[in-house]
């Protein structure tokens, strides 16, 4: 057993793959902070202060904006549809400090249901969304969810009617997805920023 | 751009050894161009430090198509596939 691994739990067990892969990863990310400290390419204070920055301007807050927006105002929903990368900026959130990829919107109705996957790897809206939750870097979800979307959407508890149909985006290239969800019956009354209050992450990828 | 929505594609059946962003799953599979994206770096290429724009496309794949009986009804799969990710015609 490695040493490493008797620091950290002192005792053997077997672990899963996807904790031994998350366990190289960072020793190989460590690894090469520190290569790139020692050459004086980075600065850990640097590193730091860009995550936070990156982080601070991340959230399903964005998302959630975003979407009350568009229930309330249709032009804004259709420019959403139509391109939400100008959606986005018009609505005021700044993704300058994510990598050019594309947001496309895909809309629920009484009639089709949207649900978000990255098969390959974990490809996901980090900037409008913040960090992806672990499950959805999960080999169960990321397999599954193409193959039986009824089935893994009922273990979220969400139940989608036979009659509707779903319809599952696997982020393979440059597009990165946002479900808006269906406004919920008997909130006439509520104002835009108690609509995003409604809106959570889970319905942004579609699993709720 | 010569692929339009609606157009019916068959994607590659290839097992590239290089980096490939086509899922196993749609390997050899029958869909429906749903949107047209203009050109993209081909993933493939940009592995090995080469640029090489290409069409991409969202295409759609009928759950019946991917899963034979096993496929839950009345689902559809997308995904972006390059140009270089579809048969020839």
């Amino acid at each position: 057993m490695p040493a490493a691994d008797a620091e950290d739990h002192g005792h053997a067990h077997p672990h899963d793959a996807a904790t031994a892969t998350a366990a190289a990863n960072t020793r190989r990310v460590d690894a090469l902070v520190a290569r790139l400290e020692r050459a004086g390419l980075v600065s850990e204070s640097a590193l730091s202060a860009t995550l936070e920055g990156f982080l601070a301007a991340s959230g399903p807050s964005n998302g959630a904006r975003l979407i009350a927006r568009a229930w309330t105002d249709p032009a804004f929903k259709a420019l959403l549809l139509a391109d939400a990368d100008a959606a986005i900026a018009a609505a005021g959130i700044d993704l300058t400090h994510w990598a050019a990829v594309r947001m496309r919107a895909v809309e629920n109705t009484a009639a089709v249901h949207n649900v978000i996957v990255c098969t390959l790897c974990s490809c996901y809206p980090i900037a409008l969304l913040g960090p992806s939750p672990h499950w959805y870097k999960s080999e169960a979800y990321r397999s599954r969810v193409v193959r039986e979307p009824r089935a893994v959407l009922r273990e979220f508890g969400c139940v989608v009617p036979a009659d509707v149909q779903i319809r599952v985006w696997d982020s393979t290239a440059e597009l990165r997805y946002v479900v808006i969800p269906q406004r919920p019956a008997g909130t006439d009354e509520l104002s835009e920023s108690q609509l995003a209050e409604l809106v959570t992450r889970d319905m942004l990828i579609g699993v709720a | 751009m010569s692929r339009r929505p609606g157009d019916e594609v068959i994607t590659s059946g290839r097992n590239p050894a290089g980096h490939n962003r086509l899922p196993r799953y749609l390997r050899a599979k029958p869909g429906i161009i749903e949107a047209v994206h203009g050109f993209y770096p081909l993933a493939d290429e940009r592995a090995v430090g080469r640029e090489a724009p290409e069409p991409l496309y969202t295409v759609a794949f009928a759950a019946a198509d991917l899963w034979d009986a096993d496929a839950e009804p009345n689902c559809v799969v997308h995904a972006e596939l390059w140009e270089s990710y579809l048969a020839g015609r």
